[in-house]
């Protein structure tokens, strides 16, 4: 006689067997080919950038988490992907004490205000490079360049500059290719740009290792592809048609593309799952948006980078997007409301 | 162009989103439909099917032949019950049924040695039956929908006055994993379907039959083709493999390219959708005048020794069932129909009824650990599998808020059709379709409430 009790629980009873930690960890795998590099090209000093920040989201999770009496949410990796992705975006020569505030906002003020994990609106390791710029806009525009020959036996004394205090530039200041083309009209070779020869912030400036970590995550399913496309598709036709029109003024599309923070931006900055929409039809239009920004701001505004501005922005509309572009529910002829 | 139909989504030959779980039917697709061995007592719910129970026309103590009427319908939307085994009526009494609820039921105890002769009724000829005769011997068969629906079938196929029957559709989909009772009847009772498509057609107007096959049982829809006959008017369409491909709406979809309107009925769009193992049961039993006395489950899943396909009786207890096939010592959970939409029963007393399709068993190996519930990170997943095009992302956010009125009213609730596929991507382990349930249940509820008032 069968006389086994039986559990009940409720359908599906089989799942894909994904889950949101393995997704962000995988998230985190893709981005450390970046870090590696970073630390190759820019050195200690980029060592100590990206774990400044890593240490200071982690920290700063970790206790908020305490105070409000909540589950420890460092399990789920996300703070781990801000903590890199802030560290990689910060010129690799930024003083230490700044970047540590820069994670401190960016996991409190990007992420624990909105609620934690899921309902944030803003990508958090971008709420916190916003806050830095604005706060100490000199030294986050201060590069070194790429590749210096004494990058692991020396740190920079602007590292290491006192809470503060105005830090010292050792007057090595690398223009990026974008400033330099802003300011002086001057496009670095794709080549260049490609394989991360060129000064920038510590984890934008090897294309290539950036698009390998986006399709790793595409692979997986784990980003929408359609952020990327849109906006790489958008940067590129934009200024492709301004390209054609004048040469001499405007850089060519692929320079676009390859430059600054836009690859990053595109694969790992705005893929944010979080804060991009969920309808097809909206994601198109968030990444037309950021790519038309991004155009806009390089060539006519009065700075020489628009990725993160363009981000934020697409971020505080993502919401509204997928309400005007939902999806047609089947079986109804028009948009309900 | 495969291009464009990437970027755009286009896809003409099926619905668009749902999911693609394993199949796992080898287990059990090319193992023949095998008789059950009868229970000692069957034990047969009056409540097999969607509305009113049927009535009880025997009592107690009272002999009874296989075939016999048991219990009448109960109103129209009702069925009778027949004796699946000549024996005597022990016990007319409450009996514990799938959905945990009491309902009547009606215990039968079988002759040892009972010959397998069905009584028969007045056959219901196909060359001189009205279209309202056809419908009556359906319900006089006591036949429901074998896919596991349970409802009435000749309720379904009455066409309203107003409402034309283009298209017959016969559902040999059978999308849920696991599940293979449809492939076999296909391969097994072919003559028995395009027996019941005659009938089925004449009893709806329509002027041709479609039969919509997943590619995943190519050989089962050779079968039919090759043994058409040729004045059938029968298209056989094999449909991609796609998770929920049987449903409805989205057998329609993907055969014809119409869409049901959104809390409409299929014959809306002048179709009328019938499972295929009930069309050939209608085929089988109609020119006999008989009653369904038994149905083919796949009993499968990694908690069953011997898996199989077996026609059982209806009423046959469950545990007599697992106790004939065997289970493993560590079962954990079993369930009635497939893994997506089946029901874990908890009560191994309660009966093999009409809509029992399949009986899968799983081991706590397979039973899905409590998992951590992470929030929503609007990874968009759900969204890409709801094939209703709702946003169950959105919707679980306003169920946990207990904003159930809103969710009806502005986001499509009703529409959702329980397919389970967005609790199945979702990473964060959201139980979506349950939350759903209830808030569907509630807004009913709520509505009901409105309307006694
Ligand atoms: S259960 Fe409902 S909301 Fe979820 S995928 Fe199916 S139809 Fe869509
Ligand atoms: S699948 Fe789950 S986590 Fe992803 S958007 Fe839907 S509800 Fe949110």
């Amino acid at each position: 006689m069968l006389t086994k009790t039986l559990d009940i629980s409720t359908s599906p009873h089989i799942q894909r067997g994904m889950s949101t930690e393995v997704i962000m960890r995988n998230v985190v795998y893709a981005i450390m080919p970046m870090v590696l590099f970073s630390i190759y090209a820019f050195g200690t000093a980029a060592f100590w950038v990206i774990f400044t920040a890593l240490v200071s989201c982690l920290l700063t999770e970790y206790v908020l988490c305490k105070l409000s009496g909540k589950e420890s949410s460092l399990s789920d990796w996300s703070a781990v992907i801000t903590g890199l992705l802030l560290g990689l975006t910060l010129p690799p020569i930024f003083p230490l004490w700044m970047t540590f505030c820069g994670g401190v906002i960016a996991i409190a003020l990007g992420k624990f205000v909105f609620g934690g994990l899921g309902m944030n609106v803003f990508n958090p390791a971008l709420v916190g490079r916003a806050v830095l710029q604005a706060a100490f806009p000199v030294a986050i525009t201060t590069w070194q360049e790429a590749f210096r020959p004494d990058r692991f036996t020396t740190i920079p004394t602007s590292l290491k500059a006192m809470p503060f205090m105005s830090p010292v530039f050792d007057g090595v200041s690398g223009a990026t290719p974008l400033s330099a083309f802003k300011f002086d009209h001057i496009t670095a070779p794709a080549a260049e740009l490609a394989f991360g020869q060129v000064s920038g912030s510590a984890g934008e400036t090897c294309a290539i290792l950036i698009i390998l970590g986006g399709l790793y995550l595409y692979a997986r399913r784990m980003i929408n592809w359609r952020i990327p496309v849109s906006i790489l598709g958008t940067v590129f036709l934009f200024s492709g048609a301004l390209y054609l029109l004048d040469a001499t003024n405007y850089p060519s599309p692929v320079f676009m593309l390859l430059s600054g923070g836009l690859m990053l931006g595109a694969f790992f900055m705005a893929t944010d799952m979080v804060g991009s929409p969920l309808n097809p039809k909206a994601i198109w239009v968030y990444g037309a948006f950021i790519g038309i920004m991004v155009v806009v701001v390089r060539i006519w505004g009065g700075l020489p980078e628009g990725v993160m501005y363009a981000i934020l922005l697409a971020n505080a509309l993502a919401p509204q997007l997928d309400r005007i572009f939902k999806n047609r529910v089947y079986g109804t002829v028009k948009r309900k409301s | 162009m495969q291009l464009l139909n990437l970027l755009f989504n286009r896809h003409h030959d099926t619905f668009q989103h749902g999911i693609h779980p394993p199949e796992h039917k080898e287990d059990t697709r090319d193992m023949a439909i095998r008789q059950f061995s009868f229970a000692p007592v069957v034990v047969l719910p009056l409540v097999q099917h969607i509305g009113a129970p049927s009535q009880a026309v025997v009592r107690e103590g009272q002999e009874v032949s296989r075939g016999q009427l048991l219990a009448t319908a109960g109103g129209y939307v009702s069925v009778p019950v027949h004796a699946p085994v000549s024996g005597t009526i022990r016990k007319i009494a409450n009996v514990p049924s799938a959905s945990g609820k009491m309902v009547p039921g009606i215990f039968l105890e079988a002759f040892p040695f009972s010959g397998q002769e069905v009584m028969e009724g007045t056959p219901v000829d196909l060359d001189t039956a009205s279209p309202e005769e056809i419908l009556k011997g359906v319900q006089d068969a006591g036949i429901v929908g074998l896919g596991g629906a349970a409802f009435p079938t000749h309720v379904k196929l009455k066409v309203p006055d107003d409402k034309h029957c283009e298209v017959l559709l016969l559902n040999g989909v059978e999308c849920e994993p696991f599940l293979t009772t449809d492939h076999r009847v296909m391969l097994e009772q072919a003559e028995d379907i395009y027996m019941g498509v005659r009938y089925l057609l004449k009893a709806t107007g329509a002027k041709r039959a479609i039969i919509g096959i997943e590619a995943n049982k190519q050989n089962a829809a050779d079968h039919l083709n090759a043994h058409l006959p040729k004045d059938l008017p029968l298209e056989v369409k094999v449909v991609p493999v796609k998770y929920p491909q049987g449903s409805e709406k989205m057998l329609i979809t993907s055969t014809l390219g119409l869409e049901v309107p959104s809390g409409g009925l299929p014959i809306d769009v002048g179709v009328v959708v019938v499972n295929v193992a009930t069309t050939a049961e209608i085929g089988r039993l109609l020119p006999h005048g008989q009653g369904i006395q038994e149905r083919v489950v796949t009993i499968t899943g990694p908690g069953v020794k011997k898996k199989g396909n077996y026609l059982i009786p209806i009423g046959t207890p469950l545990r007599y069932v697992l106790e004939e096939v065997g289970v493993e010592d560590n079962i954990s959970e079993v369930y009635l129909g497939g893994p997506m939409m089946g029901m874990a029963v908890s009560n191994l007393d309660i009966s093999i009824t009409k809509g029992t399709s399949g009986i899968l068993v799983f081991t706590d190996k397979e039973v899905k650990k409590q998992q951590k519930v992470y929030p929503c990170i609007k990874c968009g997943a759900c969204v890409e599998a709801c094939p209703m095009f709702l946003n169950p992302s959105q919707l679980g956010i306003l169920a946990k808020n207990e904003a159930y009125q809103e969710m009806a009213d502005h986001h499509n609730l009703m529409d959702c059709f329980e397919c389970g596929s967005c609790s199945y991507e979702c990473p964060s382990h959201i139980p979506l379709v349950q939350q759903f349930r209830i808030a569907k249940s509630m807004v009913r509820k709520r509505k009901s409430k409105a309307h006694a008032n």
